[in-house]
């Protein structure tokens, strides 16, 4: 099996992949003049409220006009967006209001629509807050990096040119950083679903995953280079690939079994959650399978020299 | 091989008392000696908001961002608004200093969140009241005059002091609508600290400010030998007898005061309004149908997972694996017990962290056992392929888990600066899940397996590896 030879094929699968999530990312960058994604109210501050009604539903309009009656100058929440949750429930989105607010709004809707009216789950969060709570984030994210970087470097560093090793597995990582956020991007743009904290902790644990994947081939590597001394630089890493092929699939699907059954049973509140980790898991062995050691070996061999050639046959 | 029987000896016991611990709400451990309980602890698995349903809210000093807050201040600020919370009769509030200008507030359970939030944005009053010959308790809740009739019956005026919300008034309100008069507010006192008087008693020395020193001259000629209770936010902290008119501005109270409780009393005299404006960033309010069905959904997806890893390991890999399922339900085990131990509080990504360190946990395993098939394919006898296999999968499990762990370091320092206890509680959950599973899929499992090895002839069967 020959999992190095045709690492163009492989490079190639993880753009097809990135590209549109990269355009997606634009899109809606210029829908929503916001960023890349659309922002839950952990990040882009504002009030969700998701209530459950004992009777029957309103529409949607008439909690529309309702919490325009109560926006005001300090609590612009007019217009706000209302989605359905199951058959009795909403979920509403508006500018950020108080607690006050909310308890006077809910006790309208029960006089007004004649229904009992169960409040969910309410989150308010200041505009600065967020703000702030994003760039932590970027922040946590690029802290993740540096750290694992650091890490890698210092446990490979008796291998000729280690920060190889460090910077390959980060390229490795970005790679599925790249694919979750794109992949959040586009069902953003077409399901709206939003990025709030819990897409943080996924898009970290994925980050961790990604580098827990690629240091079980590195480490491999590390070790069949001290023994194969002999060995062209490529085979013997596509050697120490294969060799850790069963571990990564097996590592995978159980990973992948827990998750499906928190998707399948874990109820709504974390589903977007561990679907993101899902896709991130799989893109996280991709990676580690078919782009990080090849990384390597593209470096050892100094590949870009000859690229231009490369494109020219393989047009041919 | 003493040492191995050592270890297994450990883990029987560790399993035994995971088992009680796992299963009981509470443990008690006696001493033999005297019969008193020698460990007495709660151990019932600790909730979090979302799972239970309640209300979360983080408050922020409301002042311009460059300006230095002291971790005191804030502290300060911390026990005064617990102590109002308390007053709202709600049980296990938890508040906490998040970073340093911010405190996360939790209520379990509360069906009311619009009063808590607005009982907590008041500003704290300290009152001097008038309680005539009939002293309160300290600790009762009672109605003041200040704010509601005569607006000149307070002798200062303070500009912060606000009445407190009707709405936001505890329900509990002690003796029915006795209306006490406010002689004075905390912002006529200008120091208060904490002595000890000749019999060595501690006490509370007070200095008013000069407006406020006529007021209270006035009226504790007129009250002497009556009492004056010092009421925060409506409660009762103390009520001392006026022994003799206090003309010249300074004063001391004398109880029966512990060094802390007198500590306290002068915090709140001094700080009677909070140190620091408070607002309110952020509030997260979950019903509690939402957690229960969050639970119960929950666990169902964490015992189908764990079936699910267990068949499939136990396919894979025959009777390594099947060692390994054993391994894995030590984990399990041990897993909540700590969680109980320590105690960490449960949330919804929790459960999921803890899930998802399942399927890592097997992990170690799965690298382990395809390092013994290569040894034994490598034509090694099974006892070498299994020391090999161990010490040369050892690098890869301890760098990949070490990355797990920063990324957790990580999400656990951003979850506790933003009060962020969803985040929190993942990286918590995830992060004893590594360490836990590093025990059980190295120790345990190599434990388990050589017991069996030593019991029967394996060696002649490698079919039973997965060969």
């Amino acid at each position: 099996m020959n999992i190095v030879k045709s690492r163009y094929v492989y490079f190639l699968i993880s753009l097809l992949v990135i590209i549109p999530g990269i355009i997606f990312m634009g899109l809606n960058w210029a829908k929503t003049k916001d960023g890349p994604l659309l922002l839950g109210v952990d990040f882009r501050g504002g009030s969700l409220l998701e209530v459950q009604f004992e009777g029957t539903r309103p529409s949607a309009e008439d909690i529309a006009s309702l919490y325009k009656e109560f926006s005001s100058e300090e609590q612009p929440i007019a217009d706000p967006i209302i989605q359905s949750l199951g058959e009795d429930s909403f979920s509403i989105r508006s500018k950020t209001m108080t607690d006050e607010t909310k308890g006077l709004i809910v006790a309208e809707m029960e006089t007004r629509f004649s229904s009992r009216v169960i409040v969910l789950n309410f989150t308010s969060v200041s505009a600065s807050v967020g703000a702030e709570v994003t760039r932590a984030a970027g922040f946590a994210i690029l802290a993740a990096a540096a750290a694992i970087l650091g890490y890698i470097w210092w446990a490979f560093r008796k291998v000729e040119h280690a920060y190889r090793y460090g910077t390959a597995a980060i390229i490795a990582m970005l790679h599925d950083v790249l694919v979750v956020v794109g992949v959040e991007a586009i069902l953003g743009y077409f399901l709206g679903w939003e990025a709030d904290a819990l897409f943080l902790t996924a898009l970290l644990t994925v980050i961790g995953f990604s580098v827990h994947d690629t240091i079980v081939v590195f480490d491999r590597v590390r070790e069949n280079s001290g023994l194969y001394r002999r060995v062209e630089y490529e085979k013997m890493v596509n050697h120490s690939i294969v060799q850790t092929l069963d571990r990564s699939i097996t590592t995978q699907l159980t990973v992948m079994f827990t998750l499906f059954t928190l998707v399948l049973f874990g109820g709504d509140s974390i589903r977007h959650f561990v679907i993101i980790l899902l896709i991130g898991i799989f893109s996280g062995t991709y990676s580690s399978i078919f782009n990080a050691a090849q990384i390597l070996v593209v470096w050892e061999n100094r590949e870009w020299t000859s690229w231009f050639k490369r494109k020219e046959e393989a047009a041919f | 091989m003493r040492n191995r029987n050592n270890w297994l000896v450990l883990i029987v016991l560790l399993i035994i008392f995971s088992l009680w611990v796992d299963l009981s709400k509470k443990i008690t451990i006696y001493n033999p000696f005297n019969d008193k309980p020698l460990v007495d602890r709660n151990v019932d698995v600790k909730l979090g908001l979302d799972l239970r349903g309640g209300l979360q809210a983080l408050l922020e000093a409301d002042v311009p961002a460059e300006t230095a807050i002291t971790s005191e201040e804030l502290n300060n600020a911390r026990n005064i608004l617990q102590n109002r919370a308390n007053a709202l009769g709600v049980s296990e509030i938890v508040m906490q200093t998040a970073g340093d200008r911010r405190i996360v507030a939790e209520f379990p359970g509360v069906t009311n969140p619009e009063e808590v939030v607005a009982t907590l944005k008041q500003t704290a009053l300290l009152e001097f009241v008038d309680m005539g010959t009939n002293p309160l308790q300290p600790g009762s809740i009672i109605k003041t005059d200040f704010g509601i009739a005569d607006p000149a019956a307070p002798g200062v005026d303070s500009p912060t002091a606000t009445p407190s919300d009707p709405a936001a008034a505890p329900t509990e309100t002690a003796p029915a609508e006795t209306i006490y008069h406010t002689v004075m507010t905390g912002a006529g006192l200008q120091t208060a600290s904490v002595q000890r008087s000749q019999t060595g008693a501690y006490q509370i020395a007070f200095v008013l400010k000069s407006d406020a020193t006529n007021t209270f001259a006035e009226y504790t000629t007129s009250h002497t030998k009556q009492y004056l209770a010092i009421v925060l936010d409506k409660q009762v902290i103390s009520a001392p007898i006026i022994e003799n008119p206090i003309t010249s501005g300074e004063g001391v109270i004398s109880g029966n005061f512990t060094q802390e409780a007198a500590q306290t009393l002068a915090v709140q005299l001094r700080s009677g309004a909070l140190p620091i404006p408070i607002k309110v960033v952020e509030s997260r309010t979950v019903g509690a149908t939402l957690g229960e069905e969050s639970i119960r959904k929950s666990v169902i997806a964490g015992i189908i997972g764990m079936i699910v890893v267990i068949l499939f390991m136990g396919f894979n890999y025959q009777l390594p694996g099947i060692i390994a399922d054993m391994a894995l339900i030590c984990y399990a085990l041990f897993s909540l017990m700590v969680f109980k131990l320590i105690p960490v509080t449960l949330t919804l990504p929790g459960i999921a962290g803890f899930i998802l360190s399942v399927g890592m946990a097997v992990d170690a395993n799965v690298l382990i056992f395809e390092r013994l098939k290569e040894e034994l394919r490598a034509g090694r006898n099974l006892r070498q392929a299994i020391d090999l296999a161990w010490s040369r999968a050892w690098p890869s499990i301890r760098d990949s888990n070490t990355s797990t762990l920063i990324t957790c370091l990580i999400l656990f320092v951003f979850g506790n600066t933003f009060g962020a206890s969803m985040v929190k509680g993942f990286s918590v959950t995830l992060a004893l899940g590594v360490g836990i599973s590093l025990f059980t899929a190295i120790i345990v499992t190599r434990t388990f397996l050589h017991t069996v090895l030593d019991g029967m002839k394996l060696a002649e069967h490698p079919r039973w590896f997965g060969l």
